[in-house]
Order: C-alpha cells, then structure tokens, then sequence
C-alpha cells in the first residue's frame, strides 16, 4: 500500500501532515508530498485512510500494490 | 470604536430565499436553521440587496465555484453597498485590492507565492510559546472575576497581538485593527459614501505604518513584502498596502470568532468540556470539529459574465457569497451534519475555504485556536454562561460571538 498526493489539487490545508506526519511532509509552501516513496507500513494503514478522508481537496489517494 | 453613523440603508429580511441579508442581526444568530431552510427550498437564495446578491448553501454548489475562476472573480470578497465596479479607480482583476485574496489567476498564484513560506506550518510552528505566553497573561487578568467576557476579554485579544507583532505594528493599536475590521467586515450596508471614509481611514493608517518601516527597516513581515520581488520587480506600494490589509483584516474577527465560537459550545456543552478536560487527547478531533460546525467564514465571489448557473440567472458583477459554514453542515457530505462530535475522525470540512485561495492563515489560525482552547480550559475547567447576561454574535459574513460573558465555576489557581 502507498499513498500518493496530487500536488495539483494539494492546497496545504495541512490535515494529512497533521494525521500522519509519518507519512507526509510539507515543503516551504506548505504543501505536501509522501514521504520517501510513499509506502505505507500496515501499522499505519488507518491513518493513512483517515488522511484520504480528511483532505478537502481530495488530493490523497492509495494505491495498493 | 469606529465613528461612522451605523445605519443600514435596508429594512427588514421578508424572506430568506428571495430577500436575505447576511448583515441582518437575526442571520448569524439563526444561521444554521437559515441554511437548513434553504437548503431544502431552493438551494440558492437571490436577494436584490447590495446590487444583488446570490446565496448557495449545498457542499456541492460552494465547491463548485470556488473551484470556478473562469465565471467567478475574487476581486471583491467582502459584500457591501460598493461594489468593485462601481469604483473607477479600483485596482481590476486579476490584481485586486488587495492581493492574494482578491487577485484571479495567473496573477494570483505568484503573489500568494511570497507569502506562503511565512504561513507554512513549520514556520508557524516557531509562534506557539508566544501565543500560549499571551493567552496566559490574558488568563491572567481576569482570573479573579466570577463573570469573564471569553470574547471581548480573552479571544478577540489572541489574533490582534499575534498578527501586530508579526507585521510590526504598534501593539498599542489593538483598538484602531479592530474598529478597522470592523467597518471592513461588519459595516457593510451602510450608504456608500460612509463606506468610502472608513477605508480611506484604513489606507491612511497603513501607509503610515509602511513609511514607518521604510525609514527603520526591521525584522518583520512589513519590511519583508518591502524587500520582496514579483516578476523580478519589487512589489509596488499598492501591492504591500494591499496585502498588508489583508493579513490584518483577514487574520482578526476570523479567529476571534473561531475561539469564540468554540468556547461557546463548551459553555453550553457540559458533557464535551468535562471529556476535553479529561481527555486531551481529543483536542485534535475536537478542533477540527469546532471548526467545521463553527466556521466562522464566508468569502465572497463577483460574477464575472452573465453567467447562468443552474438555472439562476446571474448577471455581470452580482455577489455570490460562498458559505463555508453552509457546506460544512450539509447532510450530504457529512453524517450526522447538525451534530458536534468531538471525536468525529473523518471530517472533510471547508473551513478554510477550498481551492486556490484557501485561507493563507490557517496553519496560525488553527494554532491560536487550539493554543487558546487549551489554555482556557487549563485555567477555568468548568464555566458555563452567565445567567442573566446575552452572548452576541457578530453581523456579516464573518460569525461569531461578539460578546460572550461566561460564569467560572471551577479555576486552578
Ligand atoms: S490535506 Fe490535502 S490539501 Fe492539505 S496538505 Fe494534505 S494533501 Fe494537501
């Protein structure tokens, strides 16, 4: 499982870097990207589905590989 | 505070679908069931106010224009009786008044660009033993009172320091940024001449304070848009006046009204305040929670065309205001809409806005919020409203508490 950010549709509301700052980070705009490349540890699988559905702008999705 | 004579140039709303006024005092007060009527009749009321104005409440209809740019222009963004096109001087689109908020793009883009990197989290960060520190000295002077005003005493004090020192204006004017804000943001439907003064007052007081800064440059965020460049130009003096406005009226009555209105429901929620002070863990839910069903701000948009937007006949420069706080309770994007659960974890809201002007402040708003619900609640665990006192909320598209007396039943110190 990875997520991924669409940076054109990330706004910087900040909600998914709040949630998980394990997996996201924001650059010097305030926008976010994944971390590293994205992959998500099963420990984090819920928070990673919360910051999906916690970002206004419909910005995150997840990938399962 | 303000010297204007304050008297609307309308009478009474006769209906909320044909004849609305957000600047009518029983609009905030009933905000909620106002929009669940009208979500239900129309879902886009029309009033002929302020050269006409257009009111969607469903998530979906705010969504879709603040993502439309092509139809919908920010150069206005607060509805009043004066309308952008009716000033032949106005700086046009895509710049606007003052830039970000009132630009379009391309423009837009590039001036939010300079400010971004001072509002980003990390940065903002930097700012939280400052405000604890401030809302620690508030808490302070007014903790032996039985009866406190948590708005007029506490919150409204929190955005109007953070923002002088960030700007580097004198602290001591605290009172004029709020008469300023004020006849921005409340004084809307007044005759248009009166309207005029007070932002000739406004621009006036900020150019002052420029020059200030121009003959002893320091470290703040003045001398900051002073030295910075767009298009490999320095911003003109309009463009710092401008944005500079912005910051100090965008920044004000907005997270006043957010702690405001947070500490509101505590007040008159027994049951969450006794969890938040048993469980702070909760506090992040809880925060996004006060704000989603508490968001304090509508933007505004002009139209930019004749423009028919599903079925409503908008005509070239006619309002739309575009009611976060609206979108924010519609039953169709979140479950249980009209409740306040303060560990709803899935919570989509639109409280700072959607799109690309999403509120440059949010990452310090958020933390005055959360700074001062924290501290307040450190100090006073149990309050409630005072009994035989009236809490009053503000007039226009900024909603909060104005006044707020709160009895304290249980301090720390
Ligand atoms: S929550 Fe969405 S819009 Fe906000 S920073 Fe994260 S990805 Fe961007």
């Amino acid at each position: 499982m990875k997520v991924q950010v669409d940076q054109s549709k990330c706004q910087g509301h900040n909600r998914c870097y709040a949630i998980a700052p394990e997996l996201f980070d924001v650059d010097d705009l305030g926008n976010a990207f994944a971390i590293g490349d994205g992959v998500v540890g099963p420990h984090l699988a819920e928070k990673a589905r919360l910051a999906v559905a916690n970002c206004p702008e419909y910005a995150i999705s997840i990938v399962e590989e | 505070m303000t010297t204007l004579d304050e008297k609307s140039i309308y009478g009474p709303v006769t209906s909320w679908q044909t004849d609305f006024d957000h600047a009518d005092p029983s609009y905030n007060e009933n905000a909620h069931a106002i929009w669940s009527e009208l979500r239900g009749a129309c879902p886009v009321a029309h009033t002929e106010r302020y050269g006409g104005t257009w009111l969607p409440v469903t998530h979906d209809l705010v969504h879709e224009i603040a993502y439309d740019t092509e139809h919908f222009s920010s150069r206005g963004v607060v509805v009043a009786t004066v309308k952008p096109s009716d000033l032949p001087d106005a700086i046009p689109a895509p710049i606007g008044g003052a830039p970000p908020i009132t630009s379009d793009p391309p423009f837009h883009q590039d001036a939010r660009r300079i400010l971004l990197p001072a509002f980003s989290p990390k940065t903002i960060d930097l700012w939280e033993p400052e405000i604890r520190l401030l809302c620690r000295e508030l808490i302070a002077d007014m903790k032996a009172a039985d009866v406190v005003d948590a708005a007029t005493q506490f919150a409204q004090h929190i955005p109007v320091n953070v923002i002088a020192r960030m700007l580097g204006f004198p602290p001591e004017d605290g009172e004029k940024f709020r008469g300023f804000v004020h006849d921005v943001l409340e004084a809307i439907n007044l005759e248009p001449g009166k309207r005029a003064e007070a932002f000739m007052a406004l621009d006036a007081y900020i150019a002052k304070q420029v020059q200030d800064h121009i003959d002893n440059p320091r470290d703040d965020l003045t001398n900051f848009l002073l030295n910075a460049k767009i298009y490999d130009q320095p911003l003109s003096l309009q463009h710092v006046g401008g944005s500079i406005i912005l910051l100090l009226i965008a920044g004000i009555d907005t997270t006043w009204s957010a702690i405001g209105s947070s500490l509101w429901h505590l007040a008159t929620n027994p049951v969450d305040r006794r969890r938040l002070v048993d469980n702070p863990a909760l506090m992040p839910t809880a925060i996004e929670e006060f704000l989603r069903a508490y968001a304090p701000v509508t933007m505004a948009r002009v139209v930019k065309d004749d423009y028919n937007f599903h079925g409503n006949e908008m005509k070239q420069n006619d309002w739309v205001l575009l009611p976060f706080p609206a979108a924010n309770r519609d039953p169709k994007e979140f479950e249980n809409a009209d409740q306040v659960l303060i560990d709803r974890e899935v919570n989509r809201h639109a409280a700072f806005g959607l799109g690309i002007h999403r509120c440059l402040g949010s990452n310090l708003a958020r933390l005055e919020l959360r700074v001062a619900v924290e501290e307040f609640l450190a100090a006073f665990p149990d309050f409630e409203l005072a009994p035989d006192e009236v809490v009053k909320w503000s007039v226009g598209q900024i909603r909060g508490p104005r006044e707020l007396p709160v009895r304290i039943n249980a301090r720390t110190l």
